[in-house]
């Protein structure tokens, strides 16, 4: 399937329907992506009211997931979609409760930004926080650019980013361990950090798991659970 | 998965993927067409088909109208014998044994393979005659005989509970639906290997549909079911392979499940999408 594949439905209506779902799901991205955004920033900058903005606003990504859930059940039930229009309908089913959780994720960070502005900022003032958490951003929107183009190859760049953050996780549990036994005063601080990564790193799972999306309503092909050394030698296959 | 049971007893491997994937290549074959092209006068109606249908299995045909489903499920009990200007080239096998070979006896052949039309055609007989004239044509007389064929052909047929009282009035008083069961008993009552279903249920209301249907499933546990349908959604419920005839070729046939969640050619995916071809 291709992103043309949509509007050749003999039935207008159908087309309109399947357009508006999509990009309605991109819609949804785009919020998600700058709430995450600006629960990295507000953590760096400590800033407390856009820290508070991004927990008011996760109320609006809820009612996306609940808006386009409603959608898709609406299509399978009058339309009874088969073949690729019904894998863009499963696919979305599953894209948009990764996007939700992204969103309890950025929620997650703007809180602990919301703590972390109350205690003593560190000299690199959390470098390390806002590199792993930019390049989580960029997967969210790489994944969605993906599923937009219903482009295969972007898809796959993203579960190769994912294996990057991961690494970067690792790097800054180790670091904070190290913080926390040097000085055990900066326990408090260092567990707030942690779980920042540890939502930062979630952020990068979930974007993973929507480029996994892609690929089955691209190719109909189910790459969950797979490395992607399987994935790649899946998808030379054919 | 091993059969492992959790705590709960719940087992493991009712967890894993569903098995019930059918694959053609672990199938017995019951009928075959080799390489086979039809034509009326001139025109080629049907284009070198080779499809091997699965034994015990319900196999359905979709397609735009004039593809030459309807035409190819004729092939297999040779009802195309009777049209004029129709010349077959190529082979159809009944269990390996070429239906078209000199010597087949076509009105065994039909007995083998029974077929159910679009519009039931009861006979304007009693519902008793209509299920038991198979029988009487090859002579069976013994009453205990025919009585014993017709309730367990009108049990097989889902029709028995609703009739059993009435079996001597006219099939013509039934309705759509049951009539359709009717003429499904009457071919059964011959037992034959083989049923050929052509659009069995479109004239009949969706109750009746379903009906249908699940008799088609019940069915196949004894015969093997071909059926052609304009009903997409029907060959989505009831048929375990599916085949996408158009302009005479047979694009694709394989699994149901692949058919309808992942074709494997684009025309096949157009058409069962609803795209522009």
């Amino acid at each position: 399937m291709d992103k043309s594949s949509i509007g050749q439905h003999i039935s207008q209506q159908f087309n309109i329907e399947l357009e508006e779902i999509r990009s309605r799901v991109l819609a949804m991205g785009g919020l998600v992506e700058e709430q995450i955004a600006n629960a990295i920033k507000s953590l760096i900058d400590a800033d407390v009211n856009l820290a508070q903005a991004v927990i008011e606003n996760d109320i609006n990504v809820n009612a996306a997931e609940v808006a386009i859930d409603e959608e898709c059940s609406h299509v399978i039930a009058r339309r009874q979609p088969a073949a690729s229009d019904l894998r863009l309908i499963v696919a979305v089913i599953k894209t948009i409760t990764d996007l939700e959780r992204i969103g309890d994720q950025a929620e997650r960070i703007a809180r602990m930004g919301m703590h972390l502005a109350e205690l003593e900022r560190p000299k690199n003032n959390y470098i390390e926080i806002q590199a792993v958490g930019e390049r989580v951003r960029q997967m969210v929107h790489k994944a969605l650019d993906a599923f937009a183009r219903m482009d295969i190859g972007t898809a796959i760049e993203v579960a190769e980013d994912d294996l990057s953050v991961d690494q970067e996780y690792d790097g800054i549990m180790r670091q904070a361990l190290t913080f926390m036994m040097e000085d055990p005063r900066s326990i408090t601080r260092m567990l707030d950090v942690m779980w920042t990564a540890r939502a930062i790193e979630r952020i990068g799972d979930h974007a993973k798991n929507i480029s996994e999306y892609v690929i089955y309503l691209v190719k109909g092909k189910d790459v969950r659970h797979t490395s992607l050394e399987q994935i790649q030698k899946q998808l030379k296959s054919d | 998965m091993s059969n492992q049971t959790l705590t709960h007893g719940i087992r493991l491997d009712a967890l894993s993927r569903s098995s019930n994937k059918m694959y053609l290549k672990n199938e017995k074959i019951c009928l075959r067409a080799n390489d086979l092209r039809l034509f009326y006068g001139e025109k080629q109606a049907l284009k070198n088909i080779n499809l091997d249908i699965p034994e015990k299995r319900v196999s359905a045909f979709i397609g735009p109208s004039g593809c030459g489903k309807s035409t190819l499920l004729r092939c297999f009990n040779r009802m195309n014998d009777l049209v004029d200007n129709c010349r077959i080239e190529g082979s159809i096998d009944l269990y390996e044994q070429d239906i078209f070979a000199k010597g087949v006896d076509v009105a065994e052949l039909r007995r083998r393979v029974g077929m159910v039309f679009q519009k039931p055609n009861p006979f304007p007989k009693t519902i008793y005659e209509n299920v038991a004239y198979g029988l009487r044509l090859q002579g069976v007389k013994s009453r205990r005989q025919l009585d014993e064929v017709v309730e367990k052909s009108l049990k097989g047929a889902a029709l028995w509970d609703e009739v059993k009282d009435r079996l001597h009035d006219s099939a013509l008083g039934l309705s759509g639906g049951q009539q359709q069961r009717l003429v499904i008993a009457r071919a059964i009552a011959i037992e034959p290997e083989v049923l050929l279903l052509d659009e069995p249920a479109s004239a009949l209301d969706p109750i009746s549909t379903l009906k249908i249907e699940e008799l088609i499933n019940k069915l196949k546990t004894d015969y093997t079911i071909v059926i052609v349908t304009h009903n997409m959604q029907q060959a989505a419920r009831v048929s375990d392979f599916t085949a996408f005839m158009y302009m005479g070729e047979l694009i694709e046939f394989n699994d149901t499940d692949t058919i309808f969640t992942n074709p494997q050619q684009k025309q096949t995916e157009d058409y069962i999408t609803g795209r522009y071809g």
